[in-house]
């Protein structure tokens, strides 16, 4: 068995002076005293990569930055995806007994740390080299080519996925460390600046400064430890323009995998953390897994089914549209938020208790899938 | 750039769309590669497209990556699926929408030429 034993997460958003390792710093200090887990405890380490700090060799540095002397360490690449691959395979190593303690670690100073041209350009380097970037396209153009097939296959508007922009800001705008916090509605979004059809900029989800650190543990060191119950990845392509179907992209076969290990099924996950660069991403995602009918997430979202007082409960703290996105970090938020809501450790934004949470990340463009299902184990 | 790449590009500048096939089972492929994906072939050989396709996707990117392409914006990118059985990126005219035919034709920008759909 094993359990996220202790989460945190910085505030997202500019950081002026900060840097990669002192953001990490941080969020692992905070992270190794929820768990109650000392330095000496943990035997295996496990960072992300930083755009802004491209060290060959993360992970050792990020351990003697903190006096952590693991048994087991390196770093992740598989983008946005890197931090639920992490969790993914600190649970591996706990179940095989090679590991008591391990820290999961990400963070970089997105944001401050580069010019926006610069971000913009080495982000589009997740196009095809020979094939794909001499053609100028950005991050968003990939999505936006996704999301005219998809709105055109089901007949939807660009209003249906301005929507989850709406959505994710209503959350963030109740957590205090959250980049954008201002409400917008759907007209907003509409009428915010074109970047590339038909997304727009409240479509796309900020570049922000930030840092998240996980300890997942052999033992339920604390009272709110939540049981790691499934876990599943699927890899079908690396560039959209060798999509083979924009319905199957390799997202429900990672929650399969994931949903067969913990031996439950959708209709009993209570709480949602579904990764979200882009509105179309959200949309694709739990249309995908299965937690809406195709063409039919836009409408539960009307509904208010993923509001935090609804049915099922979606990324709480504002998802990278709205709490923001600092590369790897940026997708173990959604992981961090569903650990605090589980647990009863959520604070002023608390939902109703609820036992079940399924958390699911997408890497390059709909490219690499990781889906975790988190169990809150009844208490005495 | 790697010597399938150097091939496909300076069919461009020759005003040629080359996409491979393979010589045992008769598999379209692009992008290029050194082998058959579908039977693992080496036998895999050039083949001039008739450059007709229809719209899979197309977006128009407003927010460019670079200089360079900032000097062309606003720009439409699709994705095309060509009558051979292949999908690729190119440049597509303003006008073009998803399920339009299209037919290739090339551009130099920036010391290069790039394939861009037209209504056919």
């Amino acid at each position: 068995m094993a359990y996220l034993t202790g989460v945190a997460c910085t505030p997202f958003g500019r950081h002026e002076g900060s840097s990669a390792l002192g953001l990490m710093t941080v969020a692992v200090r905070e992270a190794l005293k929820n768990a109650q887990v000392a330095t000496a405890q943990i035997d295996g380490l496990l960072a992300g990569y930083a755009t802004t700090f491209p060290h060959l060799m993360l992970a050792n540095l990020v351990a003697e930055q903190l006096g952590i002397q693991p048994d087991y360490c390196h770093a992740i690449q598989s983008g946005g995806a890197s931090g639920l691959t992490m969790v993914m395979l600190a649970r591996e190593l706990i179940r095989s007994g090679r590991c008591k303690n391990i820290l999961c670690v990400a963070g970089e100073n997105r944001l401050s740390g580069q010019t926006r041209d610069m971000a913009i350009q080495s982000l589009s380097q997740v196009g095809h080299i020979d094939y794909e970037v001499p053609f100028g396209p950005t991050v968003p153009a990939y999505y936006a080519l996704l999301a005219a097939r998809y709105l055109h296959e089901h007949g939807l508007k660009e209003s249906d996925l301005a929507q989850f922009a709406v959505l994710m800001r209503n959350h963030a705008s109740t957590h205090p460390g959250a980049h954008q916090r201002d409400l917008i509605n759907v007209d907003a979004v509409l009428n915010s600046k074109a970047i590339s059809s038909p997304l727009k900029l409240l479509d796309c989800c900020p570049i922000s400064d930030g840092a998240a650190a996980l300890v997942v543990s052999l033992e339920p060191t604390t009272a709110n430890a939540l049981r790691i119950r499934g876990a599943g990845q699927a890899h079908r392509h690396q560039h959209v323009s060798q999509i083979k179907d924009i319905h199957a992209t390799g997202a429900k076969a990672a929650a399969d995998l994931a949903f067969r290990e913990a031996h439950i099924d959708r209709t009993q996950i209570e709480y949602l953390g579904i990764y979200d660069s882009f509105t179309i991403t959200l949309m694709m995602l739990l249309e995908e897994i299965g937690f809406a009918a195709p063409g039919e997430a836009a409408i539960k979202v009307r509904n208010g089914d993923f509001s935090a007082q609804g049915a099922l409960p979606l990324n709480t703290h504002g998802g990278l549209l709205s709490y923001g996105h600092c590369g790897v970090a940026g997708g173990m938020a959604h992981l961090v938020e569903a650990v605090l809501q589980l647990s009863g450790d959520a604070g002023a934004r608390q939902i109703a208790e609820r036992e079940w949470g399924y958390v699911h990340a997408d890497g390059g463009v709909m490219s690499a899938h990781v889906g975790i299902i988190l169990q809150r184990e009844q208490r005495n | 750039m790697d010597k399938l790449a150097q091939h496909f590009w300076s069919g461009c500048n020759e005003g040629e769309l080359r996409l491979q096939r393979c010589a045992d089972c008769n598999h379209a492929q692009f992008f290029p590669r050194s082998h058959c994906l579908n039977c693992n072939s080496d036998h895999v050989e050039w083949q001039v497209s008739k450059g007709i396709g229809t719209i899979y996707s197309v977006t128009r990117v407003e927010r460019a990556p670079t200089d360079e392409f900032r000097a062309l914006a606003p720009y439409c990118i699709a994705l095309v699926d060509l009558d051979e059985g292949v999908r690729l990126m190119a440049h597509a005219n303003r006008t073009l929408a998803i399920g339009a035919k299209v037919r290739v034709t090339f551009f130099n920008h920036n010391n290069r030429s790039l394939p861009r759909f037209e209504p056919l």
